[in-house]
C-alpha cells in the first residue's frame, strides 16, 4: 500500500526530475560548445549583439594558427610523456604498496598506513617554493622530470589500491602460490595483478586526467619553450591583445581529446568515483 | 615480522634440514623485507617532494630570500610582521574567503539536491551520472579562459543576455563582488556534479529499513529527506565540505585567467579578486621574494587547517541538530 503511494508520487514528479537534469547537463555542456563556437568563427562575431548559435567553418584555420603561435605539438607531446609516465608509475607503485598494506603483516604497517591517509589532507601545493629551489639546484627546472618526479606516486593511489586489494585478492591464492615456490614479487605479479585490473584502470584514468590538467606546478617549473598543454594554453592567452578565436581554438584542441576519452570511459569513471566514495 | 604469506618452506628444504640453505634464507628475507621495498616509493617521493618542502617553507620564510640568491639573509619573523601590516595580504585573505564561501556553500547544497534527484528510479541512470560529471573533465585553464570570455566586459555573452532581458550590464572583472561571483561560478560549474556523485554513493548505501519505518510513520518525501537522509549523510557531508575547503582556499588558476590583463597576477586592476595563492605566486615568481611568499604559504596552511576544523565542528553540529528533530 505504502509502496503504491510512493510510486504514484514518483510518477507525478518524473517530468520535473528529467527537466531539471536535462537543464543541468545542458548547462554543463554549454561552455564546451561556446568554446567550439567561437573557435570555428572569427573574433568579429563576438561584437555582434546576439551571437550566432551554429558553428562556422573557420575552426581548422584558427587551429593551425594555434600551432604557429605556441609550440603546441611539443606541448602535446610533453603532456603525453608527463601524464603517461605519471600514470604508469602511480598505478604500479600504488598497487605494490597497496598489496603490502592489504596482504602482508610487517612491523609498523598500521602506523605507516594511517600516516598515508593523513597526508591526503596536506596540500602539497604549499611547498612549491622549496620544491622550486630544489629543482633549480638540481638543474631540473625547465625539464619534464621536474614535473614527473613529484607525482610518481600519490597517497590517494596507495589508499585506493589497498581498499580494493583487501577484498579482491584471497589469502588462499597467495598461500597456494607461495607453496608452489613463488617469490613475494611473483605472487604480486601472478595473483594480485590479474585480480585488480578494474581498480587499476579507474586509478589510471583519474591519474591521467589529473596530470593532464595540472597547471600551477608546471607553470612554475617549466618555461615557455618547453611547456605542457596547460602552460601553452595560458601563454596563448597572455598577449597584449586577446584573439579569442585563436585562444578558444586552443582550449578546444586541448579539451576535445579528454572529452572523448571521458565519454567513452564515463561509466567506469562514474563507477570509480561512487565506489571510492562509499569505501572512503 | 611474521607475514601471512610466510608458509612452510619449499619442497627442497627437507634435504638439508640441519641448516637453512641460501635459497631458504633468501625466501625468508624476501618475505621480511619485500613489504618495505613495496611501500618505499611513496615514502621517498612524499618525503622529498611533499613533507620536506612543507617544512622547508617554514625555514625559507625566516629569510630575505631572492630567487637565485646564494647567501640569503636571516631576518627572523620580519616577513610575518610585514605580512600582518600588508593591506594586499588582508585583501587577498578576504577575497579568498569570499570566493570560497560563494563557491562551496551553493555547491554542497546543489550537490545534495542533485544527488536526491539522481537517486530516484530513472531511465538510463548511468547516462545521467556521466552527464553530470562532464565538467570534471575540463581543464581549469581552458575553463578559466572560456569563462573569462563569457563574462567579458564588452562582448561577453553573459552581459549580452542581461541586456536582452533589459537589465544593466555588469562589470564582471572590475566590480569586486561580481568578480567573486563569476569565479565562484567557474568553481561550482566544475565540482558540483562530482560532489553530487559522492553524495549519491553515500545515499545508496543508506539502510532501506529506516526509510520503510519512516513511510510507515507517515513521513512524506520531503520530511524523509530532511529527517532521515540528511542526518545519515553526515560523514559524507563532512568529507565533501572538508575537501572543498582545502580546494577552495587554494584557488589559483581561475583568478589568474580571469584577469582582463592576460598573464597578470594582480587579480584585477585593484587586486579585487587576487586570492592568497595568486598573491603567493606573484610574490615568489614575479616579485622574486621567496621568503615573503613562504610566509604567505605558511599562513595559508594554518588558515586551511583552522577552517577545515571549524567546518568539521559546524557540520557535525548542524547534522546533529537536524537529527534531533526526528
Amino acid at each position: 500500500m505504502t509502496v503504491l503511494r510512493l510510486h504514484r508520487r514518483r510518477g507525478g514528479s518524473r517530468f520535473f526530475v528529467y527537466a531539471t537534469l536535462i537543464a543541468f547537463i545542458a548547462g554543463s555542456l554549454f561552455p564546451f560548445y561556446w568554446s567550439f563556437l567561437v573557435a570555428s568563427r572569427d573574433t568579429g562575431m563576438l561584437s555582434d549583439h546576439l551571437p550566432p548559435l551554429l558553428p562556422g567553418g573557420n575552426f581548422w584555420s584558427n587551429a593551425s594558427r594555434v600551432f604557429d603561435s605556441v609550440p603546441f605539438w611539443k606541448a602535446l607531446g610533453n603532456s603525453v610523456i608527463v601524464a603517461g609516465t605519471v600514470t604508469l608509475t602511480t598505478v604500479l607503485f600504488s598497487a605494490l604498496a597497496g598489496f603490502a598494506f592489504a596482504k602482508m603483516r610487517f612491523r609498523g604497517s598500521n602506523g605507516l598506513f594511517v600516516f598515508i591517509v593523513v597526508t591526503l589532507a596536506v596540500p602539497t601545493q604549499l611547498g612549491v617554493i622549496p620544491l622550486f629551489i630544489m629543482m633549480s639546484d638540481l638543474g631540473w627546472a625547465g625539464h619534464l622530470q621536474a614535473v614527473i618526479v613529484p607525482n610518481l606516486v600519490t597517497a590517494f593511489g596507495v589508499f585506493w589500491m589497498r581498499q580494493y586489494i583487501v577484498d579482491a585478492v584471497p589469502y588462499e591464492l597467495i598461500e597456494a602460490a607461495r607453496v608452489d615456490g613463488c617469490s613475494v614479487f611473483g605472487t604480486f605479479v601472478h595473483v594480485c595483478l590479474p585480480a585488480i585490473r578494474p581498480a587499476a584502470a579507474v586509478l589510471a584514468m583519474f591519474t591521467f586526467m589529473m596530470s593532464w590538467n595540472d597547471f600551477l606546478w608546471p607553470l612554475i617549473v617549466l618555461d615557455a619553450g618547453n611547456p605542457t598543454v596547460q602552460v601553452a594554453l595560458e601563454k596563448l592567452q597572455s598577449g597584449h591583445y586577446v584573439d579569442y578565436s585563436l585562444v578558444l581554438a586552443g582550449t578546444t584542441l586541448a579539451t576535445i581529446p579528454v572529452l572523448i576519452v571521458f565519454l567513452l570511459l564515463g561509466r567506469q569513471i562514474v563507477a570509480g568515483i561512487m565506489q571510492g566514495a562509499v569505501k572512503g | 615480522m611474521t607475514t601471512v604469506v610466510e608458509k612452510p618452506p619449499r619442497q627442497d628444504a627437507p634435504r638439508e634440514r640441519a641448516k637453512p640453505t641460501l635459497r631458504h634464507r633468501l625466501s625468508r628475507w624476501d618475505v621480511k623485507f619485500s613489504p618495505y621495498v613495496y611501500i618505499a616509493p611513496f615514502f621517498v617521493v612524499f618525503g622529498l617532494t611533499g613533507l620536506f618542502p612543507l617544512l622547508y617553507t617554514a625555514y625559507v620564510s625566516l629569510f630575505d630570500w631572492e630567487i637565485g640568491d646564494d647567501d640569503p639573509k636571516f631576518i627572523g619573523l620580519e616577513n610575518f610582521v610585514t605580512l600582518f601590516g600588508d593591506a594586499q595580504f588582508w585583501n587577498a585573505l578576504v577575497n579568498t574567503i569570499s570566493i570560497f564561501l560563494l563557491s562551496s556553500v551553493p555547491q554542497v547544497i546543489i550537490a545534495v539536491l542533485l544527488a536526491a534527484l539522481l537517486s530516484l528510479r530513472l531511465r538510463f541512470p548511468a547516462s545521467w551520472r556521466v552527464g553530470i560529471l562532464l565538467p570534471y573533465s575540463a581543464s581549469l585553464v581552458a575553463l578559466g579562459i572560456i569563462f573569462a570570455n563569457l563574462f567579458g566586459p564588452r562582448y561577453g555573452l553573459v552581459n549580452a543576455m542581461l541586456e536582452t532581458f533589459g537589465l544593466d550590464r555588469v562589470e564582471w572583472q572590475a566590480n569586486r563582488f561580481a568578480s567573486h561571483l563569476a569565479i565562484a561560478t567557474m568553481v561550482n560549474w566544475r565540482w558540483t556534479g562530482y560532489n553530487a556523485l559522492i553524495v549519491l554513493a553515500a545515499m545508496q548505501a543508506l539502510p532501506r529499513d529506516v526509510y520503510e519505518a519512516a513511510v510507515v510513520d507517515g513521513a512524506g518525501a520531503v520530511r524523509r529527506f530532511f529527517s532521515v537522509t540528511l542526518p545519515m549523510l553526515r560523514p559524507t557531508l563532512i568529507f565533501v565540505v572538508i575537501t572543498s575547503t582545502i580546494g577552495g582556499l587554494q584557488i589559483f588558476t581561475e583568478p589568474k585567467l580571469f584577469d582582463a590583463m592576460p598573464g597578470s597576477n594582480n587579480g584585477g586592476s585593484q587586486h579585487q579578486f587576487q586570492t592568497l595563492t595568486l598573491y603567493l605566486y606573484q610574490s615568489a615568481f614575479e616579485g622574486f621574494d621567496l621568503g615573503y611568499a613562504s610566509a604567505i604559504a605558511w599562513l595559508l596552511f594554518l588558515l586551511i587547517i583552522l577552517i577545515a576544523l571549524a567546518n568539521f565542528l559546524i557540520t557535525r553540529r548542524l547534522a546533529a541538530t537536524t537529527g534531533l528533530k526526528r
